[in-house]
C-alpha cells in the first residue's frame, strides 16, 4: 500500500490494540503458558515483563502518551521529526558514532510518532545489553539534534510528504480524516506538512524531549531472556531520570463527523483508491468486544468476511477490501478501504453500501457469530509466537487498562457476546446513512467534487 | 497494513532471512535451526523445525515451480493458479478450506515468486492434522471451472493495477528486469504482463497445474510445537498417499553475457523524489560461479549494508549528495542473482554524480582491498541478524523453503555461519572483481516529469 509510513504505523498500532481486545485459548487442549510479571524498579518505574529464554535477546516496547495530534499549529510534524532524529547522536556520540554503535551490534533502537503516542522499540542481544540500554537512555535524555542529521532527516521527511501527496491511497485516506475531524488535531497528518516540518527549530526538538517524555505518561512492555531483578536496574538507568510529569495531556474529545457523502479527488491513475468510514466505538465501551466480533464478520476476517465474499470473491471487483475499528484516545471511527479499476468504482461502492445496510439492519447469523468466536479465540495463541507482538500486547494491556490477567480472561469476553448483543450492537454501530466515501482516481460515472 | 491473501511477494524479503546462526562460542559447530528431514516414498521431502515456544504450528507446502517456469506467452499463470488453489476440489467446496482454517482460529496465505510457489497456515498445534488433510487434498484434486476463472483473473488484474500500474517505481522496476535479463525468464514480471494475464484460460491453467503439482515436486515444512515423531505418521497418511508424478525437469534458458551498459529512465508526473539504481548480474546458489556467494554477502554488507557501510559514509555523510544509499545482494535464486546499488538523491543533486561516485568506490575497493576489520565486523553483523531471525517464528520454514526450491540444501543453510565466518578480505575482492570488472550493468533513474 502506498500509504505514508507514519500513518501506516499508526493504523497498525490501532489494529493491534483492537486485536488485543481479544484473547486466550478456546477450549484448547494445549494451554498457553504466558506469565506476565509486574516489575517496579526502586525509582518506581513500572514495566510488564514476559520472560522467555528461547533466545539470548531482549525486546522492549515503550510508549509515551501524546503524539502528533499535539503538534502546535504551524509546527505539524514535530513528533515525527523528533522520532526520526532522537537516535541521531546523543551524549558524547555524534550521529555517525551513535548509528554505528547500534549497527555494529545489530541493535534496534527506533522511534515513531502516531496521533496519540510517541513510541520506542528496542531490541538487543544479551551480550550487548548494558550498552544498549545506555544508548536508549542517552537518546531519551541527551539527544544532540545537531544540524547535519536534523537537516538531512528533515529533507527526507519533506520528501516523503511530497511523495505521499502523489499517492492515491494516501490522498484518499488523508481526505477522509479531514472530513471526519475537520480542524481538530485528528484531522492533521502525524507525518507533518512541508511548511510545518520546515518551520521546526532545534529548540522545538529539545523542548519536546524535555516536556513530553516523562514518567507519568510512560508505558513499558518487555519480553525476553532477562530476570525481573536485572530489568529493574535497567529501568532505573534508562527511564529513572526522566521528568516526573509530562506537560501535555490528550486532545479534546471529538465526535467523528461523517455525512454519508461521496467525495472524488481527481488523480490520473488506472485504479481508484476507495476509502470509507463512519463513526466508531471507543475501546472502553462495554460493547467493544461485540463490535470487534462484528468487524471480523463484516470486513476484518481476511478470506471469509462478507465484504471479501461480495466484493472480491463473487464479483472480482478488488484485490483487497477490508474494514477495521479505529478507537482513538479522544474519538473513534470505523474505517475501510478497497482498490478497483476506475470503471468499476461505482459498482464497488454500491456493493459495499448494500452489504453495510443489510448488516446494520439484521446483524450476523448465529453461524457467522459462532465462526467468528472460534476464529478470534483460537487465533489468540498465534500472537505469542514472536517477542514483538507480545511486547506490543503488554503495552496495550496497560494502556487500555485491561488488567494483568487479561491474557487469561480475554477469550471469555469474546465468548460472552450473544447473538442478541451482536444484533443490537450492529444496529447501533453501523450507520449506512453516515458511511462516507472518498475516491482518489478517475472513477467512471462519478463526478469529481474537488 | 493488512495481509491480503494469495498475494505475490517480491523475493526481496527472503534474503535478510537467509542470515541465521547462534552467536555463542564455536561458530563452526553452531546449528541454526537444527531441522530434521525425511523423504516420503513418492519423493516428497519433509522438513521439521521444532520450536515449542507457543502451542502453534505453521505448515508450508512449497512447489518447485514459479513464474520463471512459465512458457512464453503465459506470464502470470503460476500466480493465477496460486489464487485458484483456494477454490474447491473433488471432495471439498470452493472456500471450504479457508472457512475451516478461520473457524479453527488459523491464518493462511500463499505467495508466488520466480522459482517457487508456497502455501501456508498457522494454527493451534492440535489442528495440524486438519490443515494437512486439506493441503494434501488440493495438491492433485483441484476442481475449477471457467466461471470461477473469470472473476479471479479480474482480482489479479486489480492486484496488478494496485502494485504496478498505480506505482511509477514498480513500473520502472519491471522495465529494469526486462532490460537486465536479456534471455532469462526473470525478465518477465512474476504477476505477468497485463495482456497475457487477461488471456489465461482454464485449459492452460489446468495443464500447468497437472504438470507441476505433484509430491515429487513439493516440499512439506512444518515449524513449531511438533516433533518429527508426531509429524511423520501424519505426513505419510496424507501426503504419502498421493501417487508420484512424472519426473519434472526445470528447463531454463541461459543468460548470455551482457555486451553493453544500458540505461533506463522513467519521467513521471507523480514522482517527486528521484531514485538512482544500478544492477549487475551475479552468481547465485545454483547459477554461475557460486563459490563467490558467501563473499558477496559480506561485500554487500560492508559496501552498502547500513550506517557503518562505505556507501552511506561516502554518499550520505561525506559528499552529502544522497538522503540514503546502499546495496543489495541475495544468492537465493535458481537463475542468476543480482547485485544492485540504490540511492535516494538529495533534492537538487545532479543525477550524473552517482555513476562516477559508484565507479570510484568499486575501483577503490578492487585496487586497495578491504580491511580485515571491515570483513570481521560484517561477519559479526550478519551473524547477529541471524540470531534475531531465529527469534522470529516462521523464519526457519521460509529459509528452508527458499533453499530447497532454489537449488540449495539443508546442509547449505545449516553450515551458513561457518561458511560466512571463513570469508577473507581477499575473497571479497575476488568476488567484487568477478561481478564488477569487465562486466556490464543497467542503470535506472526515476525522475519527476519536467513542468511544461
Amino acid at each position: 500500500m502506498g500509504m505514508n509510513m507514519t500513518i501506516r504505523k499508526f493504523v497498525r498500532s490501532c489494529v493491534a490494540v483492537t486485536a488485543v481486545g481479544f484473547g486466550v485459548a478456546f477450549t484448547m487442549q494445549t494451554a498457553l503458558a504466558v506469565e506476565v510479571e509486574r516489575v517496579i524498579s526502586d525509582k518506581g518505574i513500572e514495566a510488564w515483563l514476559v520472560r522467555d529464554h528461547s533466545n539470548p535477546i531482549v525486546t522492549m516496547e515503550f510508549k509515551f502518551q501524546g503524539g502528533g495530534a499535539l503538534d502546535p499549529k504551524g509546527k505539524e510534524g514535530l513528533a515525527a521529526l523528533v522520532a526520526s532524529t532522537i537516535d541521531e547522536g546523543a551524549g558524547d556520540l555524534d550521529s555517525t558514532a551513535f548509528q554505528t554503535a547500534l549497527d555494529d551490534r545489530s541493535m534496534t533502537l527506533s522511534f515513531s510518532a502516531g496521533l496519540d503516542s510517541f513510541r520506542g522499540t528496542f531490541k538487543t542481544l544479551n551480550k550487548h545489553r548494558d550498552y544498549g540500554f545506555e544508548l536508549a537512555r542517552l537518546a531519551l535524555k541527551e539527544a544532540r539534534f545537531e544540524d547535519e542529521p536534523v537537516e538531512r532527516i528533515r529533507t527526507q521527511l519533506i520528501s516523503r510528504v511530497n511523495q505521499n501527496s502523489q499517492s492515491p491511497n494516501y490522498r484518499a485516506s488523508r481526505k477522509i480524516f479531514e472530513l471526519a475531524f475537520g480542524d481538530h488535531p485528528y484531522g492533521q497528518s502525524s507525518s507533518g506538512t512541508v511548511d510545518g516540518l520546515g518551520a521546526l527549530t532545534r529548540d522545538d526538538l529539545v523542548n519536546f524531549t524535555q516536556t513530553r517524555l516523562a514518567r507519568d505518561n510512560l508505558i513499558i512492555g518487555v519480553v525476553g531472556d532477562i530476570q525481573a531483578d536485572e530489568l529493574k536496574v535497567y529501568l532505573d538507568k534508562t527511564f529513572g531520570d526522566l521528568p516526573e510529569k509530562a506537560s501535555s495531556s490528550g486532545v479534546a474529545k471529538i465526535e467523528a463527523s461523517f455525512t454519508g457523502g461521496t467525495t472524488v479527488i481527481d488523480v490520473d491513475v488506472p485504479q481508484s483508491s476507495v476509502q470509507f468510514g463512519q463513526p466508531g466505538i471507543s475501546r472502553d465501551n462495554p460493547d467493544f468486544y461485540a463490535a470487534h466480533v462484528l468487524n471480523y464478520i463484516l470486513g476484518g476476517g481476511s478470506f471469509v468476511s462478507r465484504l471479501y465474499q461480495q466484493v472480491r470473491e463473487e464479483r472480482g471487483l478488488a484485490y483487497s477490501v477490508y474494514t477495521y475499528l479505529m478507537p482513538l484516545d479522544s474519538s473513534a471511527a470505523v474505517m475501510g478501504g478497497a482498490g478497483t479499476a476506475n470503471a468499476r468504482v461505482k459498482e464497488t461502492i454500491d456493493v459495499i453500501r448494500d452489504v453495510w445496510k443489510e448488516f446494520a439492519e439484521n446483524g450476523p447469523t448465529q453461524a457467522e457469530l459462532d465462526d467468528a468466536k472460534t476464529y478470534l479465540t483460537g487465533a489468540f495463541p498465534l500472537r505469542f509466537t514472536s517477542s514483538d507482538t507480545i511486547a506490543n500486547m503488554l503495552v496495550a494491556m496497560q494502556d487500555d487498562e485491561l488488567g494483568i490477567d487479561y491474557i487469561d480472561k480475554r477469550n471469555s469476553y469474546i465468548e460472552s457476546v450473544t447473538l442478541k448483543d451482536a444484533k443490537r450492537v450492529a444496529n447501533s454501530l453501523y450507520q449506512p446513512e453516515k458511511l462516507s466515501f472518498v475516491i482518489a482516481g478517475r472513477p467512471v460515472g462519478l463526478s469529481a467534487t474537488e | 497494513m493488512k495481509i491480503f491473501s494469495k498475494s505475490f511477494w517480491a523475493p526481496i524479503a527472503v534474503s535478510l532471512v537467509f542470515a541465521s546462526t547462534l552467536v555463542i562460542s564455536s561458530i563452526a559447530d553452531a546449528k541454526i535451526f537444527d531441522p530434521q528431514t525425511f523423504t516420503l516414498d513418492n519423493g516428497m521431502q519433509v522438513v521439521v523445525i521444532s520450536n515449542h515456544r507457543a502451542p502453534v504450528v505453521r505448515q508450508m507446502v512449497w512447489y518447485k515451480v514459479g513464474s520463471a517456469d512459465e512458457v512464453e506467452g503465459e506470464s502470470g499463470i503460476a500466480h493465477l493458479l496460486e489464487h485458484l488453489m483456494f477454490k474447491g476440489t473433488k471432495t471439498t467446496e470452493s472456500g471450504e478450506f479457508s472457512k475451516n482454517i478461520a473457524r479453527n482460529g488459523g491464518q493462511e496465505n500463499a505467495f508466488t515468486s520466480y522459482d517457487y510457489t508456497a502455501y501456508f497456515q498457522t494454527i493451534a498445534k492440535d489442528r495440524l492434522e486438519m490443515v494437512m488433510k486439506y493441503e494434501a487434498n488440493r495438491m492433485t484434486n483441484l476442481v475449477i471451472t471457467a466461471e470461477e476463472v473469470v472473476p479471479e483473473r479480474d482480482v489479479v488484474l486489480e492486484e496488478r493495477r494496485s502494485r504496478v500500474d498505480n506505482n511509477p517505481r514498480a513500473q520502472l522496476g519491471e522495465q529494469v528486469n526486462a532490460t537486465l535479463f536479456t534471455n532469462y525468464p526473470y525478465r518477465r514480471p512474476i504477476i505477468g504482463w497485463e495482456h497475457e494475464i487477461a488471456a489465461l484460460d482454464l485449459d492452460r491453467i489446468l495443464a500447468f497445474y497437472r504438470k507441476y503439482y505433484a509430491p515429487n515436486n513439493a516440499v512439506l515444512i512444518v515449524e513449531g510445537d511438533v516433533t518429527v515423531e508426531e509429524l511423520k505418521p501424519l505426513a505419510e497418511k496424507y501426503y504419502g498417499a498421493i501417487p508420484r508424478g512424472p519426473d519434472i525437469k526445470r528447463e531454463r534458458t541461459i543468460e548470455p553475457p551482457a555486451r553493453a551498459n544500458k540505461r533506463v529512465a522513467l519521467e513521471h508526473e507523480r514522482v517527486t523524489q528521484e531514485r538512482w539504481n544500478r544492477s549487475y548480474l551475479a552468481p547465485s546458489y545454483s547459477y554461475g560461479e557460486g563459490q563467490h556467494r558467501y563473499a558477496l554477502q559480506i561485500l554487500t554488507e560492508l559496501l552498502g549494508g547500513g550506517a557503518s557501510s562505505r556507501l552511506h559514509k561516502r554518499l550520505v555523510l561525506d559528499d552529502k549528495i544522497a538522503l540514503s544509499a546502499g546495496s543489495f545482494y541475495s544468492p537465493d535464486a535458481l537463475g542468476p542473482a543480482t547485485f544492485s546499488f540504490y540511492v535516494s538523491p538529495k533534492p537538487g543533486t545532479d543525477m550524473s554524480k552517482f555513476d562516477p561516485a559508484i565507479d570510484e568506490e568499486l575501483a577503490r575497493l578492487i585496487q586497495d582491498g578491504v580491511t580485515k576489520k571491515e570483513v570481521d565486523d560484517a561477519i559479526d553483523r550478519l551473524q547477529n541478524h541471524a540470531a534475531f531471525a531465529r527469534d522470529k517464528f516462521g523464519t526457519g520454514a521460509r529459509v528452508f523453503g527458499v533453499a530447497l526450491t532454489s537449488g540449495g540444501s539443508i546442509d547449505e543453510v545449516e553450515s551458513w555461519p561457518a561458511r560466512i565466518a571463513e570469508v577473507t578480505p581477499e575473497a571479497v575482492v575476488a568476488a567484487a572483481k568477478h561481478v564488477f570488472q569487465g562486466t556490464f550493468h543497467v542503470t535506472s533513474e526515476l525522475l519527476p516529469k519536467p513542468q511544461s
